[in-house]
């Protein structure tokens, strides 16, 4: 996993709330055996008026040119519900997104995006208010993220800052990999398989 | 201070625990099915990684399966890709697969528990939102993404932060025509789609407990649809006499042992949750939805609601991009929408206490003209019971397609689904824009009330029927 310890990017604002995993990436994506090229398919059903994805839906803020490089993405609560699709934090990233920013996200996904090195800050509803002011108001504003501060940045000044489990912090940090993070605890789980095989032998 | 259910768990899983760290839990069932798995397994392959418990490792073909017959010519190319690549993972690994071929193959939810591969007090994930089914024996069991089914193919644990409690009671008794799916949506109504984020959920009262085992998955499982990663019931005797004999539950010389062990497993009277939510059963009547998120529910005698009546800016603009997606005009009475497709099955409703539900109220009818209405069996093994009491029969009879087991409109990634427009019915878990097709529309009801609306060709009351 690709360390992060800091960002800065044009901000996206798509308002809505509870943008679900198959709005990021619809069931028919998820037939692939690989983990590449889902980025092509973001917000697939928003983003084109076609099936094939040759017509891009002029209404939709993706696709305007003030934010087609966008790399942070502003949303409303409950981000990323529904299924557990890592699909959807691969699409995202894979499009180029490192930050998304709202005032909840759904629990499997927050996880998720963890393992894939994408930060999600929670803001309060006011603060991501405000963010949707700036970025609505002006074209192709940049902000940063600054996890080591945990906070984020505007060019008008403003600090937000953001919470973050320390172990996570750490993790994204350092680009950790997990699995080779818990190998280091094999004889705690070879110890833990032992008693469990004596203890409740059913299991 | 008494401990929770979960906290109980949570404590006998506990492989490693510091300050400042995640923690690490043990896996004791791992389920896996074809759609989130394939880039797991590939990365073992490319670290040279094993599978540590195939013992404890479960596989089996469901999102993408065809329903229409047992016979792979239906599927298209990528989704039978995909289902090779699950054999072809499952045999170079070891792990046992219930293929599609296979006569207990089904959807992963439906065919741990009637298995006996699903058991209390386990912890058991699954690349897959609605493992929260499996709650329902009292076991802590939730969804993960592929990052971690990995995580848990090489290692048997998963790093974790220990979540907050929340307890929902139900109390009282419910009324005629008011099923488990009427509970969790009239549950997921009160306390919205994001209410239990951050919270493992534990289902008790009197009207959970009266629950079959059935009807207590149903519950469970749409707990993610409330944002809780986890939805648990402590087991009790309706718990105990469903798993007995059960292929792969505790034998005879460990029954009684596995049994004095399960009667532990629940909260201490002085167990402290993080958060209480009461509901008086009485006040449930039947519910369906009528937005694109399960949370945009009302009950069936009411009216579909104007987005002014929601305080919340946030919910105010939900509202009207719904009714914009769904195509309903505020103040129509959900009795008199139309409907076009009725979908009975699912990991949330394609049990057999399901289908029996179903198949009382068409016994005798026919599905309206304009309707087409699929009845999908969860599992190989539910099909086959439905079929030796004549269930398949009754359902034919009234215009039904009886289908062979599958994920299928639940989410459409096989070949059954709704097109742009179309309205159905659905006994599944989510409405959200596109679920069900492109542009299509859906409704999430019981099984009941399902049934109900294929023979009317509407939304139908299902208490004026019964």
């Amino acid at each position: 996993m690709e360390p992060f310890s800091l960002h800065t990017g044009i901000v996206v604002p798509i308002d809505r709330a509870n943008i679900d995993t198959d709005a990021i990436i619809p069931k028919q994506f998820l037939k692939k055996v690989n983990r590449t090229g889902f980025g092509k398919h973001l917000f697939h059903d928003w983003r084109y008026t076609d099936e094939d994805e040759h017509n891009e839906n002029p209404d939709f803020i993706l696709n305007k040119s003030t934010y087609q490089n966008a790399t942070i993405l502003l949303a409303r609560d409950n981000f990323g519900c529904g299924s557990s699709r890592e699909h959807a934090p691969w699409a995202l990233a894979d499009f180029g997104f490192k930050v998304i920013i709202a005032p909840s996200f759904a629990d499997i996904f927050y996880n998720n995006c963890l393992r894939n090195g994408l930060l999600l800050v929670k803001l309060t509803s006011e603060e991501v208010d405000d963010l949707f002011l700036l970025a609505l108001q002006a074209s192709g504003v940049k902000i940063t993220a600054d996890l080591n501060r945990q906070k984020i940045l505007t060019p008008r000044g403003q600090e937000y800052s953001f919470p973050i489990d320390p172990f996570a912090k750490e993790c994204l940090i350092k680009g950790l990999d997990a699995i080779g993070w818990t190998e280091q605890f094999i004889a705690k789980i070879d110890l833990f398989e032992k008693n469990l095989k004596q203890e409740k032998p059913w299991i | 201070m008494g401990t929770t259910l979960y906290e109980k768990i949570w404590n006998s899983h506990l492989v490693h625990a510091e300050n400042g760290q995640a923690s690490l839990i043990y896996v004791d069932r791992h389920l896996m099915h074809e759609v989130t798995s394939p880039q797991a397994f590939e990365a073992l392959r490319l670290k040279g990684r094993q599978v540590r418990s195939r013992a404890r490792t479960f596989a089996v073909m469901d999102h993408n399966v065809p329903t229409r017959a047992k016979d792979l010519s239906f599927a298209d190319a990528i989704s039978r890709t995909q289902m090779e690549a699950l054999a072809k993972n499952c045999h170079d690994f070891g792990v046992k697969l219930f293929d599609f071929m296979h006569p207990d193959q089904g959807v992963i939810h439906i065919i741990g528990p009637e298995l006996g591969i699903t058991l209390p007090g386990m912890v058991i994930v699954c690349g897959d939102s609605h493992t929260a089914t499996h709650g329902a024996f009292g076991s802590l069991a939730f969804g993960i993404g592929t990052s971690e089914v990995e995580h848990v193919l090489a290692t048997q644990t998963l790093q974790q932060n220990k979540s907050k409690t929340m307890r929902i009671t139900v109390d009282g008794k419910i009324s005629k025509g008011v099923t488990a799916k009427d509970i969790i949506l009239y549950i997921i109504g009160k306390i919205g789609t994001d209410g239990a984020t951050g919270y493992i959920v534990e289902y008790d009262g009197s009207a959970i407990r009266h629950l079959s085992m059935e009807g207590r998955m149903t519950i469970c499982n749409m707990s993610i649809e409330a944002g809780a990663r986890a939805g648990m019931i402590a087991p009790d005797e309706t718990t105990f006499n469903y798993l007995k004999g059960k292929d792969f539950a505790p034998t005879e010389s460990h029954w009684d042992s596995a049994l004095a062990s399960w009667k532990t497993l629940k909260s201490d009277l002085d167990a402290k949750f993080d958060k209480t939510v009461n509901i008086d059963a009485t006040d449930i009547r039947p519910q369906i939805t009528w937005g694109t998120s399960p949370e945009q529910v009302v009950a069936i005698d009411a009216s579909v609601p104007d987005p002014k009546e929601f305080s919340d800016p946030v919910k105010q603009e939900a509202a009207k991009k719904a009714l914009a997606y769904t195509g309903l005009v505020p103040g129509t009475p959900m009795t008199s929408i139309k409907i076009d497709i009725v979908f009975i099955g699912s990991c949330t409703n394609g049990r057999i206490e399901d289908l029996r539900a179903a198949a009382s109220i068409v016994k005798n009818q026919k599905v309206a003209k304009h309707v087409q209405a699929l009845a999908v069996p969860g599992s190989g093994r539910v099909k086959r019971q439905a079929e030796q009491e004549g269930l398949d029969k009754i359902f034919k009879d009234a215009g039904f397609e009886w289908r062979e087991p599958g994920c299928s409109m639940c989410l459409a990634m096989n070949e059954d689904r709704a097109a742009p427009g179309q309205r159905c019915i659905s006994t599944s878990n989510r409405n959200f824009e596109g679920r069900q097709g492109k542009d299509s529309r859906s409704h999430l009801a019981s099984p009941e009330m399902a049934a109900i609306a294929a023979i009317k060709g509407h939304v139908a009351d299902i208490r004026e029927y019964l």
